[in-house]
């Protein structure tokens, strides 16, 4: 379980990262996914250019109505409180949820994004918060709506997620999160969120879906079967409760 | 310095080294010019190898390279029982996904799976066996045989005369498992020119079984190999196996003369090639009369042993040992069962901790709770009308296996006194009305350990334990080394057995060295399993200790001039003089000249091998009680509380004891509730990395209450017990009955374990299960 030869550089600069990437090149910024499918051989690039210390990647900076966050911030900063929270502590709940410790040591809040894996959090979160993705091609793409599908986005070859927007939930909002997994730190069967506007049912085989009410769900997520609608209505069920309890 | 003898709970000395990440596996040795070694495995469950093509000048060896080269033999003597031949690497024919076919060296792992990659396999497929009832009776996966059937054994009582108000039978089916220790398999070695000695590091609970094995494939005589396995992380019974891997770089570090050979497993060889344990059927009936007294017990049950039989326990280990073990801890007047091990296209089966009592305790325990809801009766009275009482002590059960001592009944009333049994009842119902499946369950079973020559003489498999040996030896300083042979690694000897030495020599716990897992420095033995070091070893170094100190006590005598002194805490001593036996060892070693010629004969070194007094084995025993929650929307189980009454007779050490409860604990909620290896029907693996095969976490294991019992083995040193498998054994059983429990008023059951949401799922789903109408016959005839 080793990986094919590839070339390792770290870029410097979004101009040469874009040129590596654009030539084929796969980025890498925490490894969390990308390395035990390097490892698997399950993908065999010929060259991996590190992006996690590009300008801008890291840090956050704040608005009245905003918090912007470097694309490369982990998701154990996130828990730790490291960098501020706008969601009254929904991100920092969602955060010390993802996997293992030692995974969001080094997994970060754009590669979760980027790589689109139906079962990871931070897709069905950010698109339940209205979230916005800043690209390193100067595009702003609505976290809702940029899961086409299963790791499938709207980003273009070569383009990477440089910053996250996320919207200020008001003062004393409050929200619910529903994650139904095997085990604590396992890939989600079903992710419900509701937020004082929004309910959004994810971590099923497709995008993150928002709804209007949970009975939607047969009509909205029609690629799934019963059981899989099933679980999902459960989640966004169980969330919808805990924002109203 | 407080007390260090038998009993104290001394934190583990070995555990310094662990926590501080100073351990020495196999993957930490490096050597000069030491090459990497890769394995092309087979892509398909069964076929035939046509032809294997390298690219040019690659280092490629395939069976046809190995000259001489005998195949894995696990034979038994067991009536009927059909030998296996498994080759090193693939001889024409491959019968599981991920059996060697090819062996690559390389620089690095990465080059020589680019090597790997780049060899053509032409392979014929056959169609594959892959389940153990649909394909007992063929196509045989094995040339020459009439049907697949490794084993089938047979204890049969009649029970045509059995009336009986309740019969209730069940079928019940427990995963394939994967043992995934924290640490894989891995093997270092090379020719030691010097020696002319094969020396092979490998992580193995069995270095002497393992070097015999070796010697005997690769046709060369003992003294031409040395097995060394340094700290091993973790056991189980996966590392009780003489591997195809350790056979085939035993033949090519010999041949390459020096050159350093490397192969360590990755987590998908463990998963997906390696052996596999624990995968049974269970066709079970209980005849009771209407208070619950078991009146007999009828069985036919199947193992699915894999395409080969694993050096050295065999195919026929969980199938003979369902037959003997089925009846549990109870009183069984009559008693049928019949097993059938059956040879799939899946790897080899191994006793993984628990061996098949895990899957006995399932089968049983969760009928005897259908017993009780049949009847309308509490599981726990059920239980306890039927478990052998103290005075019936030592007890021969229906299959003549001696229970040694115990209070069985004792140990589930404190269970259930633990749980709040009689508060229980009226928490549930008010559960129930806020729509919460709450459920209590119970299950009691004993343990085997430590059981030798005659029990294994009978199974005729290519090991038999005899007495245990330890080697002791006093150094001039007064510190004491212990070799033993069987391996430590994490049962906490370095500890243990320092104390055990300790009680008889007074020499500081922090004085003994423990010297273990090398063939070229300690006594022949049959390794670490069967739950049998606390008394086997421990019996072995207090025997040791003892000569020791025989040999001491003269000595001692003479250095005071007291023919009356006496040896006491670590000196002899005769009124107020005392020589100590850091004196002793000191004047022994480097000042002769005090002694008689008699004494500087002696040695203060011995070897002495222990056998208990009878060697039919230790019984500890346990009551394991549970309560859970099942959350009826998504099938989850929660554990909300967890209590253990154990009796382990005499504690080495309680700290110990504790810990190989709760670490074979946290291994049976994995049994209970997440890990199965499924196989598809072409006999893929169909969990190859952890993301699919499912381990409890931290967060998956409750905080276990542990009650002891301390009722001494009459046939032990010390009256010690094992217990090193007994937390493996009860979970699936208690945490099934304790589902059942929760959805007992929907008519409801889980049959299968892992019990899983899906499978909890289509339980509640499933048609109501009606207590005597659905009790079924008794099971009769042979045919599956």
């Amino acid at each position: 379980m080793k990986p094919v030869a590839f070339e390792h550089s770290t870029a410097t600069t979004l101009d040469e990262a874009r040129a590596l990437l654009t030539a084929g090149a796969k980025p890498l910024a925490g490894g969390q996914s990308l390395g035990p499918m390097l490892n698997l051989r399950l993908v065999r690039p010929e060259h991996v250019v590190d992006i996690k210390r590009l300008p801008g990647l890291r840090g956050f900076t704040e608005s009245e109505t905003h918090l912007t966050l470097g694309a490369a911030t982990t998701h154990a900063e996130i828990e730790d409180g490291r960098v501020p929270d706008v969601t009254n502590g929904l991100m920092r709940h969602v955060a010390q949820g993802i996997a293992y410790r030692a995974v969001r040591n080094r997994g970060t809040l754009g590669g979760s994004l980027a790589h689109a894996d139906p079962a990871a959090d931070w897709p069905s979160v950010m698109a339940a918060l209205g979230a916005t993705l800043l690209t390193s091609g100067g595009r702003r793409l609505p976290a809702d709506g940029f899961v086409r599908a299963p790791f499938t986005t709207l980003l273009e070859d070569g383009e990477i997620i440089t910053a996250v927007e996320i919207p200020r939930l008001p003062p004393g909002a409050r929200w619910g999160y529903c994650k139904i997994n095997r085990k604590i730190g396992e890939f989600a069967k079903a992710i419900g969120i509701a937020t004082p506007t929004r309910l959004l049912a994810g971590a099923v085989e497709g995008p993150p879906t928002l709804l209007d009410r949970v009975e939607d769900i047969p009509a909205r997520l029609p690629w799934l079967d019963a059981a899989a609608q099933r679980l999902a209505a459960i989640a966004v069920t169980r969330a919808q409760a805990m924002r109203d309890s | 310095m407080g007390k260090q003898g038998v009993g104290a709970a001394l934190p583990r000395r070995e555990d310094d080294r662990f926590l501080r990440g100073r351990g020495r596996y196999v993957a930490d040795i490096a050597m000069a010019g030491m090459r990497e070694v890769a394995f092309l495995r087979s892509p398909v469950a069964h076929g035939i190898v046509r032809g294997v093509r390298a690219p040019q000048g690659s280092m490629v060896f395939t069976m046809a390279d190995l000259d001489g080269v005998q195949p894995i033999r696990a034979p038994s003597a067991l009536p009927g029982f059909r030998r296996t031949d498994q080759w090193p690497l693939a001889n024409g024919r491959v019968r599981q996904v991920g059996e060697p076919i090819a062996m690559i060296v390389a620089a690095t792992r990465a080059e020589a799976e680019d090597i790997l990659d780049a060899i053509t396999l032409d392979i014929e497929e056959l169609p594959p066996a892959t389940d153990m009832l649909a394909h007992r009776a063929g196509p045989p996966i094995h040339e020459g045989w009439a049907d697949n059937v490794v084993l089938h054994s047979l204890v049969e009582d009649d029970l045509s005369a059995v009336q009986a108000p309740i019969v209730v039978r069940r079928r019940l089916r427990t995963a394939r498992q994967h043992m995934a220790p924290l640490e894989g398999r891995g093997v270092v070695a090379r020719w030691d020119t010097r020696l002319a000695q094969l020396e092979m590091h490998t992580s193995s609970q069995m270095v002497h079984v393992t070097k015999t094995g070796l010697a005997e494939c690769l046709g060369l005589p003992e003294s031409a190999v040395r097995i060394i396995s340094p700290d091993v992380g973790g056991g189980f019974g996966y590392k009780g196996i003489l591997l195809q891997e350790e056979v085939a770089i035993g033949w090519l570090a010999r041949r390459l003369g020096g050159t350093p050979l490397r192969w360590i497993e990755d987590r998908r060889e463990g998963l997906s090639a390696q052996a596999n344990c624990r995968e049974h059927h269970y066709d079970i009936t209980v005849h009771a009369d209407h208070d619950g007294t078991i009146l007999a017990l009828d069985c036919e049950a199947h193992v699915d042993v894999g395409a080969y039989s694993a050096y050295p326990f065999s195919a026929c280990l969980e199938g003979a040992q369902i037959g003997s073990i089925l009846p549990g801890p109870y009183v069984v007047p009559r008693y049928r069962c019949r097993t059938w091990s059956v040879a799939t296209n899946k790897p080899p089966i191994l006793p993984y901790r628990g061996v098949a009592r895990t899957g006995v305790c399932y089968a049983l325990e969760t009928t005897l709770d259908a017993v009780a809801r049949a009847g309308g009766l509490d599981p726990i009275a059920v239980r306890l009308r039927n478990l052998p009482g103290p005075a019936d002590m030592p007890y021969t059960n229906v299959t003549k296996k001696i229970f040694d001592s115990g209070d069985y009944p004792e140990a589930l009333r404190r269970a259930a006194e633990a749980m709040d049994r009689e508060g229980f009842a009226a928490r549930q119902r008010a559960a129930r009305d806020e729509g919460r499946l709450l459920g209590q369950g119970f299950a009691i079973f004993c343990e085997q350990g430590a059981h030798g020559t005659s029990v294994y003489h009978g199974w005729g498999i290519p090991f038999v334990p005899g007495a245990e040996p330890c080697q002791a030896r006093l150094t001039p300083d007064g510190g004491l080394e212990l070799r033993v042979g069987v391996h430590s690694h994490g049962q906490g000897m370095e500890t243990t057995l320092a104390q055990v030495a300790h009680e008889i020599l007074g020499v500081p716990v922090e004085r003994v060295q423990l010297i273990h897992g090398d063939t070229a420095l300690t006594p022949y033995s049959t390794g670490t399993w069967g739950s049998r070091c606390a008394v086997m070893a421990g019996g072995a170094v207090a025997e040791a200790c003892t000569e020791l100190r025989n040999r001491l006590l003269p000595i001692g005598q003479h250095l005071l001039q007291a023919p009356d002194a006496v040896f006491e805490d670590g000196a002899v001593r005769a009124g107020n003089a005392s020589v100590t036996v850091a004196e002793m060892a000191r004047t022994f070693h480097r000042a002769p000249q005090n002694l008689t010629e008699a004494m500087q004969a002696r040695g203060l070194e011995c070897t002495a091998g222990h056998k208990t007094v009878r060697d039919t084995g230790t019984f500890s025993y346990a009551a394991h009680a549970v309560e859970i929650e099942v959350d009826p929307a998504t099938g989850h189980v929660d554990l909300l509380r967890y209590v253990i009454v154990e009796d382990g007779g005499v504690l080495l050490n309680p700290l110990v004891a504790d810990g190989q409860v709760l670490g074979g604990t946290a291994q049976g909620i994995g049994t209970a509730l997440f890990e199965e290896m499924p196989y598809d029907a072409a006999g893929q693996p169909l969990a190859s990395t952890f993301a699919d095969y499912m381990l409890p976490g931290a967060s998956d294991v409750p905080d276990i209450e542990i009650l002891h019992m301390e009722t001494p083995s009459p046939i032990s040193r010390f009256g010690q017990k094992g217990i090193g498998e007994s937390g493996a054994i009860g979970p699936p059983a208690a945490i099934v009955n304790a589902i059942n429990d929760a959805i007992a008023h929907l008519g409801r059951e889980v049959t299968d374990i892992p019990a899983t949401p899906e499978r909890v799922l289509a339980a509640l789903a499933a048609p109501a299960i009606h207590g005597p109408a659905d009790t079924g016959r008794p099971n009769r005839g042979g045919a599956a």
